[in-house]
C-alpha cells in the first residue's frame, strides 16, 4: 500500500519534470530534468522490485546520459564563440 | 491551424491505439510460465544466486553479446568523429580551461580508487547480487570521469583503454567458444565448475564473462567521455 503510494507519487514526478524538461527556455534546465526524471525512474524499479534495473537506470539513464548531453551542448556551443564569420553572428544574434 | 488539427487528430490516434495497453498494466499475481522456468531452472542449472544474471549472460548470452558489440559502433563511432580535426579546432588549442575547485580536486583524489574499487565489486559480485557488467563498467567510467573534470588537461592512454577493451571482448567471445565446444552450446557457463551457490567462485564461467563485460564497457564509455572532452588528436 505503501509502496503504491510511493510509486504513485514518483510517477507524478516523473510527470512533471518531463512536461518540465519539453517547457524549460534554457537547454541546461532541461537536460538536469530530464536526468531527474531517470533518477525517479530508477527509484520507481527498485520499489517495484527490481534493483538490477534501477541499477542501470541511476547509472546510465541520470548519470552518463546527463554528462554525454551536457558534453555535446558545450561542445555544440564552441563553434558559436570561436567562429569569426558574419553568418555565424548573425545565427548566434537570431538565436539569443 | 489545418496541420494542428492533424497533429492533434494523430496524438489523439496514437492515444487510442496505445490506450488498451495502459488499461491492462498492473502486476500479475504470478509469473508466467517462462518466468517460472527461469525461477526454477537457473539456480540448479548455473548455480547462480541472481537470476537476472543467470538470464542476462546464459540464457539470453547471445543478445547480451549483441548489445555489447552495438556498444563497440558507437564508441567507435564517436571516436572517430570527435577527432580535432573533424571538430575544427586545429592544433592552437585556447588555454584559458578553468582549473578545477579545490573541492573538486580534493573530492577527486579520495573518490577514485573507492569509485573503481566499487565498480569491481559490482561486477566481480554480479552472479549473486544485483547487478553486473554494465553497471560496474559505468561506475569505472565516472571514476575516469571524475579524473578528467578535476584535470582538464589530462589525457588517458588510449593504448591501454584499446588493449583492454579489445582483449576482453575477445576473451569474452572466447569464453563463448569455450562454452561451444566444451559444453551444452555457445556461452554456456558450464565449462568451470559451478561450485556452491552463494560463494564468489560459482555459477561457472558467469563472473568471468561479467567481469569481461565490465571492463570492456567501462573502457568503452570511459573512451566515449575523452572522445566528448574534444581535444583527441
Amino acid at each position: 500500500m505503501l509502496v503504491d503510494a510511493a510509486i504513485l507519487v514518483s510517477g507524478f514526478v516523473m510527470i512533471a519534470a518531463g512536461i518540465g524538461a519539453v517547457l524549460a527556455r534554457s537547454l541546461l534546465v532541461s537536460i538536469l530534468l530530464s536526468g531527474g526524471v531517470s533518477l525517479v525512474a530508477s527509484l520507481v524499479f527498485l520499489l517495484m522490485g527490481a534493483p538490477d534495473v534501477a541499477m542501470t537506470e541511476a547509472a546510465i539513464g541520470s548519470g552518463l546520459t546527463t554528462v554525454v548531453y551536457l558534453y555535446a551542448m558545450a561542445r555544440a556551443r564552441q563553434p558559436d564563440e570561436e567562429d569569426a564569420d558574419p553568418l555565424g553572428d548573425a545565427v548566434k544574434g537570431g538565436r539569443r | 491551424m489545418m496541420r494542428r488539427v492533424l497533429v492533434f487528430l494523430a496524438v489523439a490516434g496514437l492515444a487510442a491505439a496505445l490506450l488498451p495497453l495502459a488499461l491492462g498494466t498492473g502486476v500479475p499475481e504470478a509469473p508466467g510460465a517462462l518466468a517460472t522456468a527461469y525461477l526454477e531452472d537457473a539456480p540448479g542449472d548455473f548455480g547462480a544466486a541472481n537470476v537476472v544474471t543467470a538470464i542476462v549472460v546464459s540464457y539470453r548470452g547471445f543478445d547480451t553479446l549483441g548489445e555489447v558489440a552495438v556498444l563497440f559502433a558507437a564508441t567507435a563511432g564517436v571516436g572517430a568523429f570527435l577527432t580535432r580535426k573533424r571538430l575544427g579546432i586545429g592544433d592552437a588549442e585556447p588555454a584559458d580551461k578553468p582549473a578545477a575547485t579545490e573541492i573538486l580536486v580534493t573530492a577527486t583524489g579520495l573518490l577514485t580508487g573507492l569509485l573503481v574499487m566499487f565498480g569491481v565489486y559490482i561486477f566481480l559480485h554480479g552472479h549473486l547480487t544485483p547487478g553486473g557488467g554494465f553497471q560496474g563498467g559505468v561506475v569505472i567510467a565516472t571514476a575516469l570521469l571524475l579524473g578528467l573534470l578535476a584535470r582538464p588537461e589530462s589525457k588517458l592512454s588510449h593504448g591501454i583503454l584499446s588493449a583492454v577493451e579489445s582483449l576482453s571482448g575477445a576473451a569474452y567471445v572466447g569464453m563463448g567458444l569455450a562454452g561451444a565446444f566444451l559444453a551444452w552450446g555457445f556461452l554456456d557457463p558450464r565449462v568451470l565448475p559451478l561450485g556452491r551457490i552463494g560463494s564468489l567462485v560459482s555459477a561457472g564461467s558467469i563472473p568471468v564473462i561479467y567481469s569481461l563485460i565490465g571492463l570492456k564497457v567501462g573502457a568503452e564509455l570511459s573512451g566515449i567521455l575523452d572522445a566528448l572532452k574534444g581535444d583527441r588528436e
